[in-house]
């Protein structure tokens, strides 16, 4: 084909596909937790089984991106009737053949309409599970490209603006800054020439939710991307990914390369004068490359290290040219919100938090893995009713929001709907999505220390407070744990946790001593607990109430 | 140009459009702490000294990097930006091994200077002790990482003076250092001209004349305000 499609073209290509479509689906997850334990060998049995058993007509086995129950893969599940089937190795993926002729199958099964599924609200995941990652034929079968078909011809890039504007979506990395604003501001910046990154360089600890959208349905953010080009005036695109997630950087590449031949990237795409060219870049392994300025760094090919704003890459941004830089999980909310409209959108959600939020579960709870709800959805729902609590009869003490920028939040505040603002509230953050649930085994001077270790390897070491406030942070509560340290350590720490976050060059060191900070909040008496007596003399009067537990 | 007026420190000043917070200041005679800047130099806003209070917002603006706008009502010495500037200082100093009696800078340090200016008489952190090599492989300098407080300014004035690009950071967070090419011997740089200029640079007696000894490196900043001059503003005289 090439160059220039039509909605003609997209309809077509939509037919043939539904067409196509055989009686049963097998979906196998091919994501990369599925993968790690076997997904292929599953799906290559599977095909094997499915053609001697001569069902090629009637079966399909598709591979799919994320099926969400992380900790009960490979899985696989079955259509029309939704079968889902956890654990399955190679060995017994023919037992679902025969299952599907109503034979017994002793392969274990989930329901898929248990909590964990049906509280979920899919609208940056409702392809995950469900389509091919790998065809783009399959994206333009549920109406993808679609909505960038709309934009072009129907809408100016004004209106556009103005859809996500209405739509309240705000930014998925964490901040929460408004979309429609940003985006704004960018289509205001005067100047011929103008980006529009994508931020792929996912880094929190127990975060995986851009690894999947991109591993489970990588055109929805190309399209998000090439729309958001469209209304903000950039003919230019990068999705800086980190190398740590080769599957990721496959799928993506795959998908730029058929899109760019079915002319939906490239020049004068669906014959408007539109054109949008879109490149890969891969990140070293550097965390603070999530930061924008360092990123923008990066991707010019300097060394990644953040810079001091204003001026924004709004204003200032990649080469210097206005740069519009959103987020994985942003840019797949645009097509949804484009083809739903706005309304629809703002529809989902609390008042000042819009729509849905993937969140990756992980830590002491039952089921671990991916799931989308709607904004304002409290945490107990989450954890409890779709986590299904701690294992092991644990009991859940607090859970981590935000990795290393964000904080923990006690059992006891579990009713708090996440949204941007009542996180905030509890010294934590949204953050991009990673929840990480810690059960009463886990000490949590031990959690602080972790993410400060974390942060103190991270930090580029080009402003002093986080270069070297990290490593003394680290220190102390090294010194805390291994009991050494006084009440006056404890009182360092805390002067320290105030520097760091007030005079730190970029986000990573204004949100690194968080952990700290958040602990402190809620769980100093465990800090108290692992106190000495000070050998110089009393306690400063800063730290000096013993046990007391802040709420 | 446009000019602006603003306050700072309760004094009200007017300065060119396009001007930072440092530059009005130093004009109007209200001295900020700074380390890693230096004249000629493109600010890098990295050591967080200079951070100063701006009305109407909540967050510490770096005045190296900051422009200034009309209106504008700075603080630059209250007691909360003095306490800061010594906590940072004081965390440099615990930082690398700075040993100001055996050091060639010793009376000629901006680091010491500035830690007693800012009334820093004790670390009460716990001194890191980091391994760090000494790099006396060039004919005519040295580089002594143990007294490297990462301002880069001589990374900066051999791109940007120089045009050797020579100097390089590697490495991150605590571990980072300043290298010369791919982390070789400087003695062996090919890039190196041997000019001097990051040794005129360094604020401490990281970078120094071979031969030196204690106290005895006192930097020499005509030569660098001479050639910026004289690229900037088209002065060829001194």
């Amino acid at each position: 084909m090439g160059g220039l499609m039509t909605l003609a073209d997209l309809q077509q290509i939509k037919e043939r596909e539904l067409a196509a479509q055989k009686k049963i689906v097998l979906r196998c997850c091919l994501a990369a937790g599925c993968c790690s334990s076997d997904a292929h060998g599953v799906k290559e049995r599977l095909e094997k089984a499915v053609a001697e058993a001569g069902l090629h007509h009637d079966v399909e086995v598709r591979g799919v991106g994320c099926l969400k129950l992380c900790c009960a893969g490979p899985l696989v599940q079955a259509d029309p009737a939704g079968t889902l089937y956890t654990h399955v190795t190679p060995e017994s993926a023919p037992s679902i053949i025969a299952a599907l002729r109503g034979d017994q199958t002793a392969l274990t099964q989930t329901d898929p309409n248990a909590a964990f599924f049906a509280l979920q609200h899919s609208i940056v995941l409702a392809h995950s599970g469900r389509i091919d990652p790998e065809r783009i034929e399959a994206y333009i079968a549920v109406d993808g490209y679609a909505a960038l078909l709309n934009a072009l011809t129907e809408l100016d890039p004004k209106s556009v603006l103005e859809t996500v504007v209405r739509s309240g979506l705000r930014g998925r990395g964490g901040a929460g800054f408004p979309t429609g604003l940003k985006w704004g501001t960018v289509a205001k910046s005067p100047g011929a020439k103008k980006y529009v990154i994508c931020n792929a360089d996912e880094g929190d600890p127990g975060a995986f939710m851009d690894r999947s959208v991109l591993e489970s349905d990588p055109h929805a953010v190309l399209e998000g991307m090439a729309i958001a080009a469209y209304a903000v005036g950039a003919d230019q695109g990068f999705i800086y990914v980190r190398a740590e997630y080769p599957l990721a950087i496959a799928r993506l590449q795959t998908a730029i390369k058929q899109a760019k031949r079915l002319g939906l990237l490239g020049s004068g795409i669906f014959e408007s004068p539109f054109h949008f060219n879109l490149d890969l870049r891969i990140g070293a392994g550097a965390f603070v490359c999530g930061e924008e300025t360092a990123l923008m760094a990066s991707v010019e090919g300097q060394r990644g290290t953040p810079r001091p704003r204003p001026p924004f890459p709004a204003a200032s941004g990649l080469w210097g040219c206005p740069t519009l830089i959103n987020n994985v999980e942003t840019f797949a909310n645009i097509p949804p919100i484009l083809r739903h409209g706005a309304d629809w959108f703002a529809g989902i959600g609390t008042l000042r938090s819009k729509g849905t939020k993937v969140f990756a579960l992980a830590g002491k709870i039952k089921n671990t893995g991916l799931i989308e709800v709607p904004m304002g959805t409290p945490l107990r729902t989450i954890v409890e009713e779709m986590g299904g609590g701690a294992p092991d009869g644990g009991r859940i003490k607090a859970v981590q929001t935000g990795g290393p920028s964000g904080g923990c939040i006690p059992a006891h505040h579990l009713d708090t709907p996440v949204d941007y603002e009542s996180l905030t509230t509890l010294g934590s953050i949204m953050g991009s999505g990673g929840m990480i649930v810690m059960d009463d085994s886990t000490r949590m001077v031990d959690v602080a220390r972790f993410f400060m270790e974390f942060c103190m390897d991270e930090s580029c070491g080009k402003c002093i407070p986080c270069r070297a406030g990290t490593v003394q942070m680290h220190h102390l509560l090294e010194k805390i744990l291994a009991r050494r340290a006084t009440a006056r350590d404890l009182a360092k720490l805390e002067e320290l946790c105030d520097l760091v976050q007030h005079t730190s060059l970029c986000g990573l060191g204004q949100t690194a001593p968080n952990p700290v900070v958040s602990t402190l909040r809620f769980f100093r008496a465990e800090y108290d607990e692992l106190l000495q007596p000070d050998p110089h003399g009393p306690r400063p009067a800063a730290a000096s109430a013993p046990g007391a537990t802040v709420s | 140009m446009a000019a602006k007026t603003l306050t700072i420190d309760g004094k009200q000043l007017s300065a060119e459009e396009g001007a930072t917070v440092l530059q009005a200041a130093a004009e109007a005679g209200v001295k900020i702490p700074t380390l890693c800047h230096l004249e000629g130099l493109h600010d890098i806003g990295a050591c967080r000294l200079c951070l100063v209070e701006v009305a109407g917002g909540p967050k510490l603006l770096p005045a190296c990097t900051t422009l200034i706008t009309e209106g504008m009502e700075v603080t630059t010495a209250s007691e909360r930006l003095k306490n800061y500037r010594r906590l940072t200082l004081e965390l440099l100093f615990a930082e690398r091994n700075h040993v100001c009696a055996v050091c060639v800078a010793n009376g000629h340090c901006e680091l010491q200077t500035l830690a007693g200016q800012q009334g820093l008489d004790h670390v009460r952190y716990d001194y890191c002790f980091p391994p760090w090599e000494v790099d006396a492989t060039h004919r005519l300098f040295g580089m002594d990482h143990d007294r490297c407080i990462l301002c880069q300014r001589c990374v900066r004035v051999c791109w940007d003076i120089e045009g050797a690009g020579t100097k390089h950071v590697s490495g991150r967070g605590g571990k980072a250092k300043i290298i010369s090419d791919l982390d070789d011997d400087w003695g062996d740089s090919e890039t190196c001209t041997a000019c001097g200029k990051c040794v005129q640079a360094c604020p401490t007696g990281a970078l120094y004349h071979r031969g030196s000894t204690v106290g005895e490196m006192v930097r020499d900043r005509s030569k660098l305000e001479f050639l910026v001059n004289a690229r900037e503003k088209k002065l060829w005289s001194v």
